[in-house]
């Protein structure tokens, strides 16, 4: 087994501004990390290519003289205390640590609704990642839909890949939007970001009040029936992109013993959960954003190598950061009629193929989940788990190791450490 | 650009070195990575490893991440539809 001072899991911007803050700070840190390059979901293939803090900060990861950056590393469980299961292209392994940093990110909302499980139909930001991959989107006809400013990021992304953004539609209203973009102008940065987007976005339509109801196509997505208003119309395309915000990777944390609330980690004004020793930082502690990531995983990545003054400096930053979360998260929020697009018979757990009806009839995730697989599928609920939460207002419960399917060697690995029922996560 | 070749349902592709096996798939004109398990395909949804929908066999390997993994030189690829 390796042990290290510090170990920081993720490495987006909160894993890698903890790793360097503590490495700095004169700690000995280890960074693992599910990804082929360290950057996360916003510096997706590598932070360099992206901006110049991006570049920034990769540059000081790279630097770090005791930093050990490990990719391609899935963290699948807790061992002992003080110790982790990882899992890697040749085999498991155990990292031991005194101190623990969590920045595990987030994925997006996927709702279901009629078609949702079509080849064609994407996340949004999942679309932009699977671009980043090298799908092919050249001349394909894309609808961006359903809800938060990665719609208008992603958009702009398509069209400079040559896409044909058929449309933008937001399920919030303008009376939203607009409260919400009357104060941008106060902020030079942000309204020279929003100027820049409208400028490659140009005329691509953007309706505000618009949601997709219905995905058409028999083995592939061929049109989406939109609804606005009173309007309702099909849209023919090739590609729907669809995503309603994010939600907190907060699996592996809870599996440790965290407290969770409404789905993100607790932590105190110094990034620390509930259990000793271990501290969180970025979007597995709420959704705010790089901004607020990089800041808190500075913090976070100070206060484990016992440097409170260095973090000081940092609180107004994220404070700023928090608040202009909180406007998004009101400007954003989901419209009920959301809750009402599944049909009784629209799948709400692709992998064990689940339907609304089945699981309408249920209490509770627990009861739901005995009785008909739901979220017992590879994905382990990280999908219908958070779908099920918005349609019916459900908490998973019971977090239980390992928090991503593991090859059997892994497993058993574990099994010594832990009793696992084999055949559930198989 | 460098390029890798890789082999998909028996067919071989050369496809941008660095491409995932995502995307080796959809440049084959393969658009279903899998069958559910009431028979209907699957592709790609999240792009980050989470909803396992882009699941195929790599090597002989089940269950790999196409959005994942990153094509490489010889790389045999099978997907459920092709079953
Ligand atoms: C698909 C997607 C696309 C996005 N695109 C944008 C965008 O274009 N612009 C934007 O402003 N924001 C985007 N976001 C929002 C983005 O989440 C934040 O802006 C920012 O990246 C959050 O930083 P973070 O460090 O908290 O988490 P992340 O960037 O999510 O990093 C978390 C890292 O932890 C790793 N990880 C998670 N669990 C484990 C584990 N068990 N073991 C090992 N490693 C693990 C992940 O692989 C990832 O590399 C996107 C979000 C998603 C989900």
């Amino acid at each position: 087994m390796q042990r290290f001072e510090i170990v920081v899991v993720g490495a987006g911007p909160a894993g890698i501004a903890a790793a360097v803050s503590a490495a700095e700070s004169g700690a000995q840190v280890c960074v693992l990390d599910a990804g082929a390059a360290p950057g996360g979901q916003i510096w997706r293939g590598g932070a360099e290519r992206h901006s110049r803090t991006a570049a920034r900060w990769a540059t000081r990861l790279r630097q770090g003289q005791q930093i050990s950056v490990q990719q391609n590393t899935q963290v699948v469980a807790p061992l002992a205390a003080g110790e982790l299961l990882v899992e890697r292209p040749d085999g498991p392994q155990s990292i031991g640590y005194d101190r623990l940093i969590l920045a595990t990110g987030a994925r997006e909302l996927l709702l279901p609704f009629p078609g949702w499980t079509l080849p064609g139909v994407t996340g949004v930001g999942g679309l932009q990642a699977l671009i980043k991959g090298g799908v092919p989107i050249k001349g394909r006809r894309v609808v961006v839909a359903g809800s938060g400013p990665l719609l208008l990021a992603v958009a702009a992304g398509l069209r400079r890949s040559g896409a044909e953004v058929r449309l933008i539609a937001e399920q919030s209203d303008w009376a939203r939007l607009l409260a919400f973009g009357a104060q941008l102008p106060l902020d030079p940065a942000r309204l020279l970001q929003a100027l820049r987007l409208r400028a490659t976005l140009g005329r691509t339509a953007y309706r505000a009040g618009c949601w997709v109801e219905q995905a058409h196509g028999a083995e592939q997505l061929e049109a989406v029936t939109l609804r606005h208003g009173a309007q309702r119309w099909r849209e023919p395309c090739e590609q729907l992109a669809c995503g309603f915000g994010l939600v907190p990777n907060s699996e592996l944390a809870a599996t440790l013993g965290c407290a969770i609330n409404a789905g993100a980690v607790v932590v105190d004004y110094a990034q620390q959960t509930s259990v000793s020793g271990i501290l969180a930082a970025g979007e597995v502690a709420g959704i705010a954003g790089v901004e607020a990531a990089l800041a808190e995983g500075a913090i976070a990545g100070y206060i484990a190598a016992g440097r409170p003054a260095q973090a000081q400096p940092l609180l107004a930053r994220r404070a700023a950061a928090r608040r202009f979360a909180r406007r998004l998260e009101h400007t954003f929020a989901l419209r009920a009629e959301l809750r009402q697009l599944a049909s009784a018979q629209t799948i709400v757990c692709r992998c064990e193929d689940v339907h609304y009806a089945a699981l309408a009839e249920h209490p509770s995730w627990r009861s739901a989940k005995i009785h008909t697989r739901c979220g017992m599928g590879p994905c382990q609920g990280r999908i219908c788990g958070a779908a099920t939460s918005v349609l019916f207002g459900w908490t998973p419960e019971s977090i239980r190791p390992p928090v991503a399917p593991v090859a059997l060697a892994t497993l058993i690995t574990t099994s010594s450490a832990h009793s696992i029922n084999l055949e559930e996560h198989v | 650009m460098a390029k890798v070749n890789v082999v998909i349902n028996g067919r071989p592709i050369s496809v941008a070195a660095g491409s995932s096996v995502a995307a080796a798939l959809a440049l084959a004109g393969v658009t279903a990575t899998r069958r559910s398990i009431t028979g209907a395909a699957r592709a790609p949804v999240c792009g980050i490893g989470v909803c396992y929908e882009c699941r195929v066999t790599i090597n002989g390997q089940a269950h790999r991440l196409s959005c994942q993994v990153a094509c490489a030189e010889g790389m045999q690829v099978v997907t459920d539809a092709a079953l």
